[in-house]
């Protein structure tokens, strides 16, 4: 692993969280979803409600591991003309005024693939991009985008599912790194409700294995939820109930109404007291022999 | 380059690629649901019960061996090379999907799955899909396009009757392509006892070596009927090409017969230069997509385009990963037939062999009417005549004006 990444924004945001003691919230948005002003109202917003590390949705016309929230944010960021390289400059726009908070790119190989990925690895790197999500290129396939990704220093971070059993995971922890993404649902993104007990004793088992982060993220919608996961795993993703307040303040027209950036950034203020709160709230229970 | 090679018949490699294309682009919590039916298809192959329990059901349930028909009137229409079609039209249920499905639905069984999804985009898939399940009790549920519902009622109906549940995909094109993420969605959401029997020789390996292996049955008859017909192989085979399952099936027996020539051809729509086609090789690009790198249409974002055809079946941005590359191999030409051309030929054969032609196969069929009159009249040429049209008449009508 180069000394870049070891000495990356990512690495550095979960060494002082752990000091902390708190799990990260990483709200996920799609970029330019619903517009180019509105995203960049929320953007702006997010450090300050309390995003630790910000996961952006590269838009593809087939998002096949999304739910309908994603797949509509998917579309109306494409309807309103975002491309990859669009992408890319919003994050190089937001790294003048923002150093510290890491940036994911979430999406999909193909638009990767199309504008080359050795030239992707370096135009990231170069705007500010911290680590990417791929979501259809498992360890089997991911090494001819990895390889640029590591010269650049870039973190690809890999997915471990319900279904990654104990012979597998050596597979997706071999490549891994920045941290591991716990799939908490069998299912697409926003349709099914994360089991706090499987999900916990699956990253219990995941943490035998490995010393790095484990984010969770699927079917986490709720502030209680995310203060639940954030008492055991390093970082809660919540994207799919962030989107859907963007869906619900659009009319017939894609408009959005004025208030919308200020609710988005609203709820996220509440994951993250929740996710800030947690593990003292669990840590008083346990004490109190409220715990379980 | 192309390397030289002993045989082109022992893709993909165990990683599933051939060559650059084809892959496992699949999300993780799929991954280990390909691998096991990776394994079970193995232990399948391995196992002489399964062959010879498919060949009993080709035999007795699908009617195969389908005959290879010499077509007399259109080889004296075109006056050139001697015309056979491979009627594969005359299988149970009316096309050749019921030769990949019968093999996949004895897989999910051993595989102990309970649920059976499938994508469809004429419905041919799907109503051999809802078929095998009807047949073997089990759950089946078709993902289809909104868009595609509306075009094949007739078959939307036939999987009603043998007990699917049809679920129409109103998004994006409300074709093939959005029935696949559906399927693909649904597979993610119900690992634990779903089998998803994909109808096309695309997808994640292992599919497209399934697929093909249980196609394969098609060039396999051609050889040996051609060989009773005219006591030697043929010289040119043509097949329609959307995902590319009947042209797989036809010809991966012939490739390595070199002096056999191998044509796909694709759906042109309304023309390859206005951008209202199908034809992923001749106008699209490597990329990757639903579990595998092919050709696809995709704009220059890596977007998805929306495929368009008359022909619902061939209605789709992308090919087979083996196709892609044996077009790179040099192996099999790519070329395609519009909508037109394709309804010309459903005509033609309609009135002079007496055989509806779905119109998928009319394609390949327009395209062998601008091939047939530069042969010689010993020049052996196979179409795969791979659905009846029954289901088209509707397309068909609406498209020459007729009121039903």
């Amino acid at each position: 692993m180069s000394s870049k990444v070891t000495k990356s924004r990512i690495t550095r945001r979960f060494a002082k969280l752990k000091e902390q003691n708190r799990a990260a919230l990483v709200p996920f948005i799609t970029a330019n979803d619903p517009n180019a002003d509105v995203f960049g109202q929320i953007l702006e917003g997010l450090p300050a409600a309390g995003a630790d590390l910000i996961e952006l949705g590269m838009p593809f016309s087939d998002p096949m591991a999304d739910g309908p929230s994603v797949q509509l944010s998917s579309q109306r960021a494409l309807k309103a003309g975002v491309t990859l390289q669009g992408v890319l400059d919003t994050v190089a726009a937001m790294r003048e005024w923002e150093m510290d908070t890491p940036i994911i790119l979430m999406g999909y190989y193909n638009p990767i693939y199309r504008y080359g990925p050795e030239e992707f690895a370096k135009a990231a790197a170069e705007a500010g991009v911290d680590g990417l999500i791929v979501v259809d290129l498992p360890p089997e396939e991911a090494e001819e985008l990895n390889q640029h990704l590591r010269d650049n220093g870039l973190h690809m971070i890999f997915l471990a599912a319900p279904t990654t059993d104990t012979t597998r995971l050596p597979r997706v922890l071999e490549h891994a790194s920045g941290f591991l993404y716990y799939v908490a649902v069998k299912g697409v993104t926003g349709t099914k409700s994360a089991d706090m007990v499987q999900v916990g004793a699956a990253v219990a088992a995941i943490r035998k294995e490995t010393n790095l982060p484990i984010g969770v993220g699927f079917g986490i919608r709720t502030a209680e939820q995310a203060a639940e996961m954030a008492a055991f795993a390093d970082a809660t993703v919540v994207g799919s109930a962030i989107v859907d307040i963007i869906t619900d303040g659009l009319n017939d027209n894609s408009e959005a109404d004025a208030g919308l950036s200020a609710r988005v950034l609203d709820f996220v203020k509440t994951l993250s007291d929740g996710v800030r709160g947690a593990r003292a709230s669990a840590m008083t229970q346990a004490a109190s022999g409220g715990g379980s | 380059m192309v390397e030289a090679r002993n045989t082109l018949r022992d893709e993909p490699s165990e990683s599933g690629h051939f060559g650059l294309f084809g892959g496992r682009f699949v999300a993780e919590t799929l991954m280990p649901l390909i691998l096991e039916v990776e394994q079970a298809y193995a232990a399948a192959q391995a196992d002489p019960d399964f062959a010879t329990e498919l060949t009993g059901f080709l035999t007795t349930y699908a009617g195969r061996p389908s005959p290879l028909y010499f077509a007399e009137r259109l080889t004296e229409h075109f006056g050139g090379a001697k015309i056979y079609f491979k009627r594969d039209e005359l299988n149970h249920t009316g096309s050749h999907k019921i030769n990949n499905c019968l093999g996949q639905i004895l897989l999910a069984k051993r595989m102990g799955k309970t649920r059976i999804i499938a994508e469809t985009g004429a419905g041919q898939h799907g109503v051999a899909a809802a078929t095998v399940c009807a047949r073997f009790g089990l759950e089946c549920i078709v993902y289809m396009g909104a868009k595609d519902i509306e075009r094949q009622k007739p078959n939307v109906f036939r999987m009603n009757l043998l007990g699917a549940e049809v679920r129409p995909v109103e998004k994006g094109s409300e074709t093939l392509k959005e029935a696949m993420n559906e399927a693909l969605r649904d597979w993610v959401a119900n690992v634990d006892d779903t089998y998803y029997l994909i109808g096309t020789a695309a997808g994640p390996h292992p599919y497209p070596s399934i697929v093909r292996d249980f196609q394969s049955v098609i060039g396999e008859e051609v050889r040996v009927q051609m060989e009773e017909a005219e006591g030697r192989l043929p010289d040119t085979l043509v097949a329609c090409i959307g995902g590319g399952s009947n042209a797989i099936g036809l010809f991966h027996p012939f490739l390595d017969d070199t002096d056999v020539r191998l044509i796909g051809v694709e759906a042109a729509g309304k023309g390859i230069a206005c951008g209202e086609h199908a034809a992923s090789i001749t106008g699209g690009n490597p990329g990757v997509l639903h579990g595998n790198r092919t050709f696809l249409l995709q704009d220059n974002d890596g977007q998805i385009r929306d495929a368009h055809s008359i022909s619902a079946g061939l209605d789709y941005p992308g090919i087979g990963p083996e196709h892609a590359w044996l077009h790179l191999q040099g192996r099999v030409d790519y070329v395609s037939a519009s909508d037109t051309e394709a309804l010309a030929a459903f005509q033609l054969c309609s009135q002079l062999e007496g055989i509806l032609p779905a119109l998928e196969p009319s394609h390949a069929l327009s395209y062998v009417g601008k091939i047939a009159p530069e042969l010689g009249n010993d020049h052996l040429l196979v179409m795969n005549l791979c659905g009846r049209g029954d289901k088209d008449v509707f397309t068909v009508a609406d498209a020459l004006g007729a009121n039903l």
